[in-house]
């Protein structure tokens, strides 16, 4: 099969060989690891990531289920309407997207001249350059992601049970509380995974809108290659990079199947 | 359930909210109207000039036409590979198969700036950063992994019968392959043609490790054009990816209302 043959050599090759530099750049051994634990700038990154990739998932998970909510209890025409909209989003170009933030968002962007003409700031908010306009880029990228899981796992669910709930004295809150809530945690934890999974190494959006103030994993490693060529670092956070992101997607597997994300999200 | 008060209120949420998911994006298009030279609202009048622009400046003409390009071989190889893959695979269907399904998918979940750095490392010895080649390639392996899922998707739905009554009527695996089983999934094929090309066609983070001087496709000049963030000439080409976008969707809504059509007969 020539598809297995090309990814073998072009890809699962090359990264294999990333492995190796990790412990093989500059000389011989895990010192890279070690600066894992002793640098300054690195915990301070991986902190950054983490933190700016959960706050994301939390977000986008929230306003995801709010979404996908809505979209099990319309009718047909009107949820294949909203679906059309969550594909359009998904399928705008990542760059476009950025670009349009920068509009948005800058000193004399559209919100803030519009908050200003409307005389409710005075001041322009600092949105940019900062963990909040990288979070706004993040989690208006991520909904369509975390929408999809959630919605898949709320069309599972059994009306029967609900109006069984109903019959037997439980208020509207309690059914939803008691017995939706927790009939849709597999899409919950499963969306949860798969945000937090692609925040982890997202690159674009995080380097514009921080403007090289928000420091995430992805963009450090791209300074360590293209401008101060130390490979060495940059491989072995590449490679803590993919075994975190590998780990979660196992733990994924045990919550949802696989082939749901995949086939559902891009097909 | 029935419609309680708190959910009209969330469907409103909602429909709120899928508004702002793809409202902002069309802001481009003021934008590249502005008749200023800087990146700017249209208040002050609207012109076309910024398109002129685009369309006389050598070096985003080349880099429509390398994106093209690129974009265009990346879909030929893709498709052609991942359909071969999606039907082995269905063939096989084992243990084994599974396991060479994971990891030719593994392209998808490896974060792009890890594929970026390997294909990096690998290419420089092999004379292929900055080379039309080392990036079709690179796009290949990045997009084959979405026609293997669109294509097995087709092939989930096909009758095997169908391939043995061809087989037991005396034609050549071959001829079965091109008559039988190609017609039935193309739809899948076609849904994962039109996700290869838009893949690298909005490529950004591969490429910005593997293009230089010579190759400088769409996205990198946008790259470019946004971390300067003054000339609106890149306003102008947002609006152009745009459009390529919805077309492309387009024609991929009409794919899947094709099969939803076809798969009802």
């Amino acid at each position: 099969m020539p598809f297995l043959l090309l990814v073998l050599a072009l890809f699962i090759g090359p990264i294999t060989n990333i492995l190796w530099l990790s412990v093989s750049e500059p000389k011989l051994g895990l010192d890279n690891y070690q600066t894992l634990f002793i640098s300054e700038s690195i915990p301070r990154i991986l902190w950054t990531t983490l933190r700016v990739c959960s706050i994301t998932t939390f977000f986008s998970v929230v306003f995801g289920y709010s979404i996908a909510f809505a979209m099990a209890n319309l009718a047909a025409n009107k949820r294949n309407l909203m679906l059309s909209l969550i594909l359009i989003s998904f399928w705008i170009s990542v760059l476009v997207r950025t670009f349009s933030w920068l509009m948005l968002l800058g000193r004399s962007g559209v919100v803030n001249t519009t908050l200003e003409t409307m005389g409710l700031i005075s001041e322009p908010i600092t949105f940019m350059r900062n963990e909040l306009g990288v979070l706004i880029g993040m989690v208006h990228y991520m909904i369509p992601y975390a929408v999809l899981p959630i919605l898949a796992s709320m069309q599972n669910i059994e009306q029967s049970l609900l109006s069984a709930s109903r019959n037997l004295g439980a208020t509207k809150a309690q059914t939803f509380l008691r017995i939706y809530l927790p009939l849709t945690r597999p899409g919950l934890v499963g969306s949860s995974l798969l945000v937090f999974i692609l925040s982890l190494g997202f690159y674009v959006t995080p380097a514009v809108l921080g403007g090289g103030k928000v420091l995430m994993v992805a963009e450090y490693i791209s300074v360590q290659i293209l401008i101060t060529l130390r490979w060495g670092t940059a491989s072995m956070l590449a490679v803590v990079l993919l075994f975190g992101v590998l780990t979660l997607i196992y733990v994924m597997s045990r919550f949802i199947k696989l082939s749901s994300v995949f086939g559902g999200a891009k097909s | 359930m029935k419609h309680s008060g708190a959910m009209r209120l969330n469907t409103a949420v909602a429909w709120i909210m899928l508004f702002f998911l793809v409202a902002p994006a069309f802001i481009a298009i003021p934008v590249s109207l502005t008749s200023k030279t800087f990146l700017s609202m249209p208040y002050e009048g609207l012109s076309l000039r910024h398109y002129e622009k685009l369309f006389n400046s050598p070096e985003w003409l080349s880099s429509f036409a390398q994106s093209t390009i690129i974009a265009f071989s990346t879909m030929c190889l893709a498709t052609s590979l991942g359909t071969l893959g999606a039907v082995g695979l269905w063939r096989i269907s084992s243990k084994l198969g599974e396991v060479i399904r994971a990891l030719l998918l593994l392209p998808l979940i490896v974060p792009p700036i890890i594929t970026a750095m390997a294909f990096y490392r690998t290419f420089v010895p092999l004379g292929l950063i900055d080379s039309m080649t080392g990036l079709i390639l690179a796009h290949t392996v990045l997009a084959a992994p979405l026609v293997l899922i669109t294509v097995s998707a087709s092939l989930a739905g096909f009758d095997v019968k169908l391939e043995h009554a061809s087989l037991s009527l005396g034609a050549s695996r071959w001829t079965t392959f091109q008559r039988i089983i190609i017609p039935s999934i193309r739809p899948g094929i076609l849904a994962g043609a039109v996700f290869a090309f838009i893949s690298s066609w909005d490529e950004i983070v591969v490429t910005l490790f593997l293009s230089k001087f010579t190759v400088y496709t769409l996205p990198r000049r946008m790259w470019n054009g946004i971390r300067e963030n003054t000339d609106p000439t890149v306003a102008a080409a947002a609006v152009i990816l745009l459009v390529v976008t919805t077309f492309s969707f387009l024609i991929w809504s009409l794919i899947q209302r094709k099969k939803v059509y076809s798969g009802r007969n």
